[in-house]
């Protein structure tokens, strides 16, 4: 039995300084001038920007920190080390329903065998509250093409803007039930909410109407058959300055470093894992000096048989998840639907009605 | 921010001691490792371990020990950078830590009853060192067994003890070649394709086992094939960066498969159409 409630938006406000006030901490998209947001700690709705792009990072930072101590150690007397788990109870809000597919894809990875009990243990601890767009945040997005423009579950609670006046809000799991029903203002949705609903859902499919890239869904696998070849990497290559900017943003890049850092005693310190992108030329270097994707072109290549091809064949999904945060980064101007498209016309697979 | 003690955390490390440390050339040295209370590392030929120096950092390495030796395990070690010259400083009795064994080995059930073709180019020899002495400690169990062996320079040569005893059994056929002779070098000069074409094999029963730098296997793969030895029947390990061995830091990703977890093992049939692996 599916359960949704509403929320007055006069009482937004209300409800966030009260979840910060229970002593949860609350991190939801803040406006950092410039067009640019982040996930950052709020205590008032009025902080949260409600209606963003995608943020500068994707919520991936809270469930794999850009730094996180994986064993804290002290070699005074031998090899002795002892693994350690970072984690905090929080609540995230306002998540896109793309940014919800990466941490779908996030979970995906990190629950394979040999699974990570790091990741595994702090997700849990992590309260998700996602967010519904209404309309396009902005040209860099494919979310349509990746069809993760609809929200697709990965969320306790899922909030939708009725435009009226009130929220309603989606209530997933026993988790967010009961975490709703600490908090006032919530009035059961009647008849007439879903309805509203329903015709918001129905008015979106006007606005997410064809694929952002004149392909179908379906034929991505083969044109990535096709392309490995393509000069476009090429091209790609000549252009990208190899900063790993695109991989730091993705929300399901998830390829680290791990490091040992000792103290000043020389004896303790600790062993971290660190964000790291396939796109750092030593990236694939071994001792002996090969690299074995020396070239820009073959990193390029290989980010985007990573979102487009070897996912599906691993996990059954595309690890792109449309946020275009990759493109709107790139200090070279190299734009996933740019060369999405480029890949379509050079194979002949261009479908201008794809969606 | 609250801190957990995870108990089976994938990063715990086991405390190795070691037992030896032999200096082999003037590069590389032999370790002989035993873990707590002697348990046995329980590997499979062609496996690797992750090994640990606290405040230096941790990297795969070949165990280079077959698993019928007990008690202990052995790794060859160039020293070529920053952990690794920090092995090389270590004495008997000093700790490593280590996780694994890692990754997929030689599968030594489907080679029993094959004759088997060792080519080893260089640091290749240590991983095949683990397969050659369980084929040769299970020796009834196989067939034929040749083993070629290429280097750069005579000293470069690993395990000269045992390459004398293996030029001296009847029941192996082993030969060398180096690239560059010194003036006391009586054997084969020229690169190890060039001891592939006067092999005798059957290549129908034959399973072909090939380690060396990356820049070999084109060519070798190539002479085999010439052979007449079946592309599934062709083993190759390949080498990679690495940092995790759970598959999952993504270093050593060559197209959509994971070296560490899918490898570092794999038939020459499955990955002749992954265009990056060799």
């Amino acid at each position: 039995m599916e359960r949704y409630v509403v929320l007055k938006e006069k009482y937004f406000n209300d409800f966030i300084s009260s979840v910060a006030a229970s002593g949860q901490k609350v991190f939801a998209p803040v406006a950092k001038g410039y067009n640019q947001y982040a996930f950052e700690e709020v205590t008032s709705g009025n902080q949260v920007a409600m209606d963003c792009i995608p943020t500068i990072l994707p919520p991936k930072k809270f469930f794999m920190p850009q730094y996180e101590t994986i064993a804290t150690y002290d070699i005074s007397n031998g090899q002795n080390m002892e693994p350690v788990m970072e984690y905090e109870n929080i609540v995230l809000f306002g998540v896109h329903t793309c940014d919800l597919a990466g941490i779908q894809c996030l979970n995906m990875v990190f629950s394979e065998h040999p699974k990570d009990t790091n990741y595994l243990t702090r997700k849990n601890k992590i309260l998700v509250i996602g967010y519904e767009c209404n309309s396009y945040c902005d040209e860099y997005a494919l979310c349509r093409l990746v069809h993760n423009h609809l929200p697709n579950g990965g969320y306790d609670l899922f909030f939708t803007n009725l435009e009226n006046g009130s929220f309603i809000i989606h209530i997933n799991t026993l988790i967010g039930e009961e975490f709703i029903g600490k908090f006032k203002n919530f009035k059961e949705a009647d008849d007439s909410d879903i309805q509203v609903l329903g015709a918001l859902r129905e008015r979106r499919k006007k606005i997410f109407a064809k694929n952002e890239v004149p392909i179908e869904h379906e034929q991505i696998p083969e044109l990535f058959n096709r392309v490995y070849d393509s000069k476009i990497w090429d091209e790609l290559g000549k252009r990208c300055v190899a900063c790993g900017n695109c991989t730091n943003v993705c929300p399901t890049c998830y390829c680290f470093d791990i490091i040992d850092e000792s103290n000043l005693d020389l004896k303790t310190g600790r062993r971290y894992r660190r964000w790291d992108s396939c796109q750092n030329e030593s990236f694939a270097k071994v001792a002996g000096g090969e690299s074995f994707r020396a070239e820009r072109s073959a990193r390029q290549r290989h980010r985007y048989y990573r979102k487009f091809k070897y996912s599906i064949e691993k996990y059954s999904r595309f690890f792109c998840t449309g946020c275009g945060r990759c493109s709107r980064t790139c200090m070279a101007g190299i734009n996933i639907k740019e060369t999405l498209t480029k890949l379509v016309e050079e194979q002949g697979m261009k479908n201008p009605d794809a969606g | 921010m609250k801190i957990l003690k995870p108990k089976d955390s994938e990063y715990e490390i086991k405390k190795g001691r070691i037992l030896r440390v032999k200096k082999i050339t003037d590069s590389e040295k032999l370790f002989e490792i035993v873990l707590p209370g002697g348990e046995n590392l329980n590997h499979e030929p062609g496996q690797f371990v992750m090994i640990s120096l606290l405040g230096v950092g941790e990297a795969p390495f070949s165990i280079s020990s077959s698993p019928t030796k007990l008690g202990s395990f052995e790794l060859v070690i160039r020293d070529v950078g920053k952990l690794t010259h920090a092995l090389h400083r270590l004495k008997a009795g000093d700790e490593v830590g280590i996780r694994g064994p890692f990754g997929k080995g030689f599968p030594v059930h489907i080679l029993e009853g094959s004759d088997l073709l060792f080519v080893a180019g260089g640091l290749g020899i240590v991983p095949l060192h683990s397969l050659i002495n369980y084929a040769i400690d299970n020796r009834r169990d196989f067939g034929k067994v040749n083993i070629l062996l290429g280097c750069g320079k005579p000293e470069d040569l690993l395990y000269s003890d045992e390459l004398d005893e293996w030029t001296k059994r009847l029941d192996v056929n082993f030969e060398c070649t180096v690239d560059r002779a010194d003036s006391g070098w009586k054997g084969n000069v020229g690169l190890i394709t060039s001891l592939i074409p006067g092999v005798n094999l059957d290549p129908v029963r034959t399973f072909a086992v090939v380690v060396g730098p990356p820049i070999m296997y084109k060519f070798v793969i190539t002479e085999l094939l010439e052979k007449g030895i079946p592309e599934r029947q062709i083993l190759v390990s390949l080498e990679r960066h690495m940092k995790c061995g759970l598959g999952k830091c993504g270093h050593c990703q060559i197209n959509g498969v994971y070296c560490c977890q899918d490898g570092p093992v794999f038939s020459y049939d499955k990955i002749k159409n992954i265009r990056e692996s060799i």
